[in-house]
């Protein structure tokens, strides 16, 4: 999958422009997660239900696992669900393991100097002390978080959205956080494009960089078109819903269907994840 | 004449301080495919939503098929599922009519809220989709629909329910001139004729092909009534309605001449 990273403008100040081509940027990532959503491979045949349980069975397991081996080695089996799904490792790493890292490390930093036991080395220029239980806490916290986003892309890149709310009502999520969930996937969308369209209108009639003051008040004014717009739609969209029988209550259609197939996946899910949390106990 | 399906007598409705319907009535029977015709702002999409019961008249009464559409009545359940089965509201925006995250879903949606079996919902949706030719768009995300296709989802999401009456809101509008074809085409061979058909519009290319009454108005109120032949044959009555206007074109001597003007078909 390759997905199409728009230039973001450099200069001091450009920050709606940089905005506006993150949004667009966003719909564009939607599209390729679609398209990777939609290609043969492993993920890509099971049900989505199936998907949902194990990633999150693998995901749980490799929180609860207290081994760095063992969490390791779920990161290994995502690695390879990827393979078997044509999903990029390059993608993965792009849109996961650098922002994953960069958090998670930023986190387990203090631990690897504070926590107390044998020193491994120390620091340059600080002579701060590393020890390692400090080393040892941060890998499993970064090795930890790295899994978790991994399988999260995996189930995201697999999975077109709207089966995967189907399969989380499906596996007993309130339908109203679903449909909630739901419409909120759908017009964001909308509002995207409208704030896109406001920008580029805006862009056509203007010659040279707006000053951060003008730029601040053109952000504040889109917000409140936007605050309408939205508005408007809501109320609109309420009245469709009526129109066709709403009456406030929320039903939903699940029409999956297990195959052998599924089984046998969710029963490999179960079994690598009970190994993993059988496995990573202290 | 047959029964009628809506009778709209002396009715009034407005937005703040804004008149939108001021003293409206007319009758429309069944089986009836009938245009409402006017400028924007003319009242056309309020009295649409009043048909509908999704807004409540101020002064007057509306009916359908004998029974006054008020909000207390709209809250018997009983009264409300069969008035939202017999009538279909295709709104001007697809956008605000499709909030489903697919294609099939937005379709099992009203079927769904009748409660009807699974089953049936799903063979229900399965039959509309292939009979509206948009099966290859089930699992489509509305968001990634043309304006054409948006309309047609929203169309079937309507008929699905299979309606004895259709209201329709600026059903062309935005279209290119094939989808536009394809909508008339669908309301055209839609239930055979013997369905009531409102339509809201300001593209009166169009009417003639959907509508054999229709009703103009201005200032929300019926300003006239007639055959569409008729009505879009009064120069002057288009004229004061604002559905026509008059534009400069060069001829070919090179003169400028001021015509009044419809974008298609129509020669005045």
């Amino acid at each position: 999958m390759t997905v199409s990273e728009p230039k973001l403008p450099q200069r001091r100040g450009a920050f709606i422009a940089r905005s506006i081509a993150r949004m667009i940027g966003a719909l564009e990532y939607t599209a390729a997660a679609e398209a990777t959503a939609s290609k043969p491979g492993l993920l890509q045949f099971l049900d989505p239900r199936v998907k949902v349980a194990g990633l999150l069975g693998l995901l749980v397991s490799s929180a609860l696992a207290h081994r760095l081996s063992v969490v390791l080695g779920v990161f290994g089996v995502a690695l390879i669900l990827a393979l078997l799904s044509r999903i990029s490792w390059l993608v993965l790493a792009k849109r996961g393991w650098a922002g994953a890292l960069l958090f998670s490390g930023s986190i387990a930093l203090p631990a690897v100097f504070l926590t107390p036991g044998r020193i491994i080395f120390r620091l340059p220029l600080f002579d701060w002390p590393v020890t390692e239980p400090g080393m040892a806490g941060a890998a499993l916290l970064i090795a930890r978080v790295e899994t978790a986003v991994t399988l999260t892309l995996l189930l995201i890149l697999s999975t077109p959205w709207p089966r995967v709310l189907k399969a989380l009502r499906a596996l007993g999520a309130p339908v109203v956080l679903v449909v909630i969930l739901g419409m909120t996937y759908r017009y964001v969308f909308l509002l995207l494009g409208a704030a896109r369209d406001l920008f580029e209108a805006r862009q056509s009639r203007t010659v040279g960089a707006l000053n951060a003051a003008e730029a601040r008040r053109f952000a504040t004014s889109c917000i409140g078109v936007l605050l309408g717009k939205s508005l408007h739609l809501s109320s609109e969209a309420h009245l469709a819903m009526l129109s066709r029988g709403f009456r406030g209550e929320v039903h939903s259609l699940d029409e999956f269907m297990m195959s052998p197939r599924d089984w046998i996946a969710l029963a490999a899910f179960a079994g690598l994840a009970i190994i993993a949390i059988w496995t990573g106990g202290r | 004449m047959t029964v009628p399906v809506f009778e709209v007598h002396n009715v009034s409705y407005r937005y703040r301080e804004a008149h939108a319907l001021d003293g409206l009535s007319l009758t429309i029977h069944q089986g009836q495919r009938v245009a409402f015709m006017g400028a924007n702002g003319s009242g056309k999409s309020t009295l649409l939503r009043l048909l509908d019961a999704l807004y409540f008249a101020e002064g007057g009464q509306v009916k359908f098929c004998g029974e006054s559409l008020t909000e207390e009545r709209l809250r018997d359940d009983e009264f409300a599922f069969q008035f939202r089965r017999r009538v279909g509201f295709v709104f001007q925006n697809p956008d605000a009519q499709l909030f489903n995250p697919t294609v099939f879903d937005e379709l099992a949606f009203g079927p769904l809220q009748m409660r009807w079996p699974k089953q049936l919902i799903i063979s229900r949706v399965n039959e509309t989709l292939d009979r509206m030719e948009i099966a290859h768009l089930k699992d489509r995300a509305p968001h990634r629909l043309s304006g054409g296709e948006k309309k047609r989802v929203a169309l079937a999401s309507t008929l699905i329910l299979d309606p004895e009456a259709l209201l329709l809101d600026e059903p062309t509008d935005a279209l290119d001139p094939k989808s536009q074809s394809q909508i008339i085409d669908m309301l055209v061979g839609w239930g055979g004729g013997a369905k009531t058909v409102i339509t809201a519009t300001h593209d009166l290319d169009i009417v003639e092909d959907i509508a054999d009454y229709g009703f103009i108005f201005q200032a929300g109120k019926v300003f006239a009534e007639g055959e569409p032949a008729n009505l879009l044959r009064d120069e002057a009555l288009l004229r004061r309605t604002n559905l026509i206007h008059a534009h400069r074109s060069r001829h070919e001597s090179g003169e400028m001449r001021l015509h009044p003007h419809l974008h298609r078909g129509h020669q005045y």
